[in-house]
C-alpha cells in the first residue's frame, strides 16, 4: 500500500526526514512513533502529497505522490495535525462539503455522509455547529472526513491529542474499528496508544527510523531477561532458603513491602518463565502470595533505550 | 465545475457566517446612508443638479471609500485564515486543482462584494422614485455604474486575494491590499486631475486612472479599453496567486 524509499526532506538549515525507507502492506495498522520534531508530520505531509520531498520516492497504491498527486489524494483519507475543521459549519454540511471536494457525486456523497455519521457516532450532533462541539466529537468529525470517500489508506496525524480519558477511549476504539477494513497509518507520541491500536510500529527520531517491528516482537526484543516479581508473605531468610537450590533461578533480590510481605525479584538462568516455579514453591510452603508478574518493558522503556543508544552511538 | 461551485458556496457561507461579513455590509450601508444625505443636500441646493450616478460614483468619495475599505476585508480571509487554521492543508490534500481554488475564492469574494452593494442600488432607486426626474437617473448610466462596480471591484478583489495568499495573517493581508488600493486611488486622482493634453506619460496615466474609468462608467460610457484593463489586471493578480500557491506547495 505504501512504499517509501530513501525519503529525505530538508528545510533550510534542518533535515526533517533523513533517508527513511519503509513499506506498509494492505490492511495493516501501523503506528508512527516519535517525540515532537521527529519528522512524523513531515513524512505524513509528503505521503498525502501536501509538500514535496527533497529526494526519494513514495508510492501509494502504486501511484507516485509527486507525479500523480491527484490519484494519490483520491485514495488517501488524511487528517492533518490538530484536526483543522471549518468551525462555522454544521457537522453534516461540513462532511458533505468535504465529500463533494473529494469528487463524490450528490447522491453518493449523501449516502456516504449518512454512513460515516453512523460509523463515527455523530448522529446526535449532525445538525450542530462544529465550533460548539467538544474536542472528542470534533476528532470524530475529522475521522469521518478522512473516511468519507472510502479511501484505501487512512493517514491520521496525532488523532488523539488533547482528548480526555473518555474521549481517548472512544476515539481509539474507532481507529481500531477502522483498522478492520482499511490500511491505517497513524502518528502519536503516546506509546500505549500504539500498543492498543497498532499491529506494527515504526519508531522515528530525528528524521530516522530507529526500529520497525511488530509491537509484540519489539517488546520481547527488549524484555528484561524474563525477570519475575512476586510479593510473598514470609521472612526473607525463608524465601532465600526455599529458592537457594533451584537451578533455574540465577539470582533473587528481596525488598520489604507493605505488611509482612516481601517483594522478591527473580532472575532466571536461561530466560525461561519462572512464574509456575515460584507459585509451586509458595504453595509448598503454604505462604500467601499477593502478586506474581513478569514486568514487560513498555514501549516507553524501549523508546528511551533506543533513543539513548542512539545518543551514545553518536558520542 | 462541480467542485468549483462547492468551493464558491463554501466561500460565501464563510463570508456570511463570519462577523467580518456583516461588518462589510454595515460599512457599505453606513456609507450609502452618508451618500444619500449628500445627494439629497445637493439636489436641494442645486437648481440644475448633475445626474445622480455622477454625484454618487464620480464626484463623491462614497464609492471609493466602500471599494477601498471593504475589498480588503472581504478578501483577507480567503487564504490567510485557512492557512492559520490549518484547513488549507485539508483543502489542498483533496484532489482539487490550484486554479479551481483560486477562482473559487475570487468568485466567492466577488459575489459577496456585489451583494454588499445591493443597498446602494436601493438608495438610487429610492431617489428615482422621490425626485420624479428620470433624467437624473439614466438607465444607461445605471448599467455603466454596475459595470464599473463589478470591473473595478474585480481588480481590487484580485489584489486582495493575492495579498491573502502571501501570508497567514489576515491583518497583514488586509493592510497590504488596503495600501495598494489607497495607492492606486490617490495616484489615479492625481493623474486624472492633471493637465493631460500633449504629455504622453500624462495621457498614459490617465488611461490607467481608475477614477477616470469610474467617471466614464457613471456617465454611461462603457469604454472597452477600461474593461480590458480591469480584466487583465484581475487575471494577472489571480495568476500571481496561483503561482504563489504552486510555489509554496512545491518548495
Amino acid at each position: 500500500m505504501i512504499e517509501v524509499r530513501d525519503l529525505t526532506k530538508r528545510y533550510p538549515g534542518r533535515t526533517a526526514v533523513d533517508g527513511i525507507s519503509f513499506t506498509v502492506g494492505r490492511g495493516e495498522v501501523v503506528g508512527f512513533l516519535g517525540p515532537n520534531g521527529a519528522g512524523k508530520s513531515t513524512t505524513m505531509r509528503i505521503l498525502s502529497s501536501f509538500i514535496p520531498a527533497t529526494s526519494g520516492t513514495v508510492r501509494i497504491a502504486g501511484f507516485d505522490v509527486f507525479h500523480q498527486p491527484d490519484e494519490v489524494r483520491r485514495r488517501i483519507g488524511y487528517m492533518p495535525e490538530n484536526n483543522p475543521l471549518h468551525i462555522d459549519m454544521r457537522v453534516r454540511d461540513y462532511l458533505k462539503f468535504r465529500a463533494r471536494l473529494k469528487g463524490l457525486g450528490i447522491g453518493r456523497s449523501r449516502q456516504r455522509v449518512d454512513r460515516v455519521i453512523e460509523q463515527c457516532g455523530l448522529k446526535d450532533v449532525e445538525k450542530r455547529i462544529i465550533g460548539q462541539l467538544s474536542k472528542g466529537y470534533r476528532q470524530r468529525v475529522g475521522l469521518a472526513d478522512a473516511l468519507v470517500h472510502e479511501p484505501d489508506l487512512i493517514i491520521l496525524d496525532e488523532p488523539t491529542i488533547g482528548l480526555d480519558p473518555h474521549q481517548l477511549r472512544s476515539v481509539r476504539a474507532l481507529i481500531k474499528e477502522l483498522g478492520r477494513q482499511h490500511t491505517v497509518l497513524l502518528s502519536t507520541h503516546i506509546l500505549t496508544e500504539v500498543e492498543m491500536t497498532c499491529s506494527r510500529v515504526l519508531i522515528l527520531n530525528q528524521g530516522r527510523i530507529l526500529a520497525a517491528d511488530r509491537v509484540e516482537d519489539l517488546e520481547s526484543r527488549f524484555s528484561q531477561d524474563g525477570r519475575v516479581v512476586a510479593e510473598i508473605e514470609a521472612t526473607p531468610e525463608a524465601i532465600r532458603e526455599a529458592f537457594r537450590d533451584l537451578p533455574e533461578v540465577a539470582a533473587l533480590e528481596i525488598q520489604a513491602a507493605a505488611g509482612a510481605f516481601q517483594r522478591v525479584a527473580f532472575t532466571p538462568k536461561a530466560g525461561q518463565d519462572l512464574r509456575p516455579l515460584v507459585f509451586e514453591q509458595v504453595r509448598q510452603h503454604d505462604w500467601s502470595l499477593r502478586e506474581l508478574t513478569r514486568p514487560r518493558l513498555s514501549l516507553e522503556d524501549i523508546f528511551i533505550q533506543l533513543t539513548q543508544k542512539k545518543k551514545g552511538g553518536d558520542l | 465545475m462541480d467542485v468549483f461551485l462547492t468551493l464558491v458556496r463554501r466561500e460565501l457561507g464563510a463570508a456570511f457566517n463570519s462577523l467580518t461579513g456583516y461588518v462589510v455590509v454595515a460599512i457599505t450601508l453606513l456609507l450609502a446612508g452618508f451618500g444619500l444625505v449628500d445627494i439629497v443636500q445637493r439636489l436641494n441646493s442645486d437648481r440644475t443638479p448633475s445626474p445622480i450616478p455622477e454625484i454618487f460614483f464620480a464626484d463623491g468619495i462614497v464609492f471609493w471609500l466602500v471599494l477601498i475599505l471593504t475589498t480588503p476585508v472581504i478578501t483577507m480571509r480567503t487564504f490567510a485564515s485557512e492557512k492559520a487554521l490549518g484547513t488549507y492543508e485539508a483543502l489542498m490534500t483533496t484532489p482539487v486543482g490550484e486554479w479551481q481554488v483560486v477562482l473559487a475564492k475570487f468568485t466567492g469574494s466577488l459575489v459577496f462584494y456585489l451583494l454588499s452593494w445591493a443597498p446602494l442600488i436601493g438608495v438610487l432607486i429610492v431617489l428615482r422614485q422621490v425626485t420624479q426626474q428620470p433624467q437624473l437617473l439614466d438607465p444607461w448610466a445605471m448599467c455603466g455604474v454596475l459595470t464599473g462596480i463589478a470591473c473595478i471591484g474585480s481588480t481590487f478583489l484580485s489584489i486582495g486575494v493575492f495579498a491573502s495568499s502571501l501570508t497567514r495573517s489576515q491583518i497583514i493581508a488586509a493592510m497590504t491590499s488596503l495600501l495598494i488600493g489607497i495607492g492606486m486611488w490617490t495616484l489615479s486622482l492625481r493623474f486624472s486631475q492633471a493637465d493631460t493634453t500633449g504629455d504622453r506619460l500624462g495621457r498614459l496615466m490617465d488611461h490607467l486612472s481608475v477614477t477616470h474609468h469610474m467617471q466614464d462608467f457613471a456617465r454611461g460610457v462603457i469604454d472597452g479599453r477600461a474593461l480590458v484593463f480591469h480584466l487583465s489586471v484581475t487575471f494577472f493578480f489571480l495568476f500571481l496567486t496561483q503561482r504563489v500557491i504552486e510555489m509554496r506547495r512545491w518548495k
